[in-house]
């Protein structure tokens, strides 16, 4: 599963549950963000036992972008046998915030800072 | 008619830096102007970078705010300020959305202006008297669950939740009610970051 655009790449390798994001996010709204939503949605209900969500190469993230990522977290939180974990950038410091709100969401996920 | 909500610092034309930038209200299509906030959110953030003169904060402390002189600071507020700006303003009534910032040596400040349609000014204001009156941490988690659970939310208000809480910014707001008929309201959104 993959989206790719000028400003953005959403990809999900299903043999590694690894869903990568990489650019700018600056859409305007939880619908336009629907179908990236829509790739982690899907990466989550193939029941892995560990996703991983790798944001280290996000340069940009906007507050619906935010909006995206808590939502998404938010529904794991009922898939209690998925080990979340999420990977950014420890010199990024909005990474490192954003990381860090997520976990306050869902306790369970393991974050690593590279 | 005046109302401010919050600690509202007035733009004031001095000899510190500063860049206005206007955007004509009816010249490109709401699609386009979208594409045009992150790249004056970029602008804004390449030239304050070079005239930052801040000290830098401690980032190594686990739950330390973003360090306001990061470009990344500077863009994220300019953008969220674009967005909001762009997604409230009434088209029709032909006035062009003002974005300012002024560096002090102690703090940069942002100044947006622009027309709001009447029929959302009541929400918005409650919503900033919410804003003002609660613990800001409380509310912006608050308003995450909220948000996952409501796809109708098109306000969820994230964005100044965010800049206050990550971003450590002092946010307040300036609405002007013209003596036209009918009424025009104008609203000055602020934000001020310490540096």
């Amino acid at each position: 599963m993959e989206i790719k655009t000028d400003e953005y790449n959403v990809a999900y390798n299903s043999d590694t549950a690894t869903a990568i994001c990489k650019g700018s996010f600056l859409l305007s709204s939880a619908e336009e963000y629907a179908p990236i939503l829509q790739i982690l949605n899907t990466a989550a209900e193939q029941q892995p036992k560990q996703l991983t969500l790798d944001v280290k190469e996000l340069e940009f993230l906007n507050s619906s972008g935010i909006n995206m990522f808590t939502k998404f977290v938010i529904s794991v939180r009922k898939k209690t046998t998925l080990q979340l974990v999420t990977i950014g950038y420890e010199g990024i410091p909005w990474q490192v915030r954003l990381l860090k709100n997520l976990q306050r969401l869902l306790p369970t996920l393991k974050l690593k800072l590279e | 008619m005046i109302q401010i909500f919050g600690h509202f610092i007035e733009e004031f034309q001095d000899d510190n830096e500063y860049l206005k930038i206007c955007f004509s209200p009816r010249s490109v299509s709401l699609k386009q102007r979208w594409r045009t906030n992150g790249l004056s959110a970029d602008f804004i953030a390449d030239y304050l970078q070079a005239f930052f003169t801040g000290k830098p904060k401690n980032i190594n402390e686990p739950n330390a705010p973003i360090p306001a002189h990061s470009k990344n600071a500077v863009k994220y507020v300019a953008n969220e300020l674009l967005e909001n700006a762009m997604k409230f303003s009434d088209d029709t009534l032909g006035f062009a959305t003002k974005i300012a910032f002024h560096l002090y040596d102690d703090k940069l400040v942002f100044h947006v202006t622009n027309s709001i349609k009447p029929e959302i000014i009541k929400d918005f204001q409650n919503f900033i008297n919410e804003l003002l009156q609660e613990e800001p941490n409380e509310l912006y988690f608050r308003r995450m669950e909220t948000n996952a659970l409501d796809d109708n939310n098109h306000r969820s208000g994230l964005g100044v939740l965010s800049m206050i809480c990550d971003y450590s910014a002092q946010v307040a707001w300036k609405f002007e009610t013209l003596e036209t008929s009918p009424p025009i309201t104008l609203v000055t959104t602020m934000v001020c970051l310490e540096v």
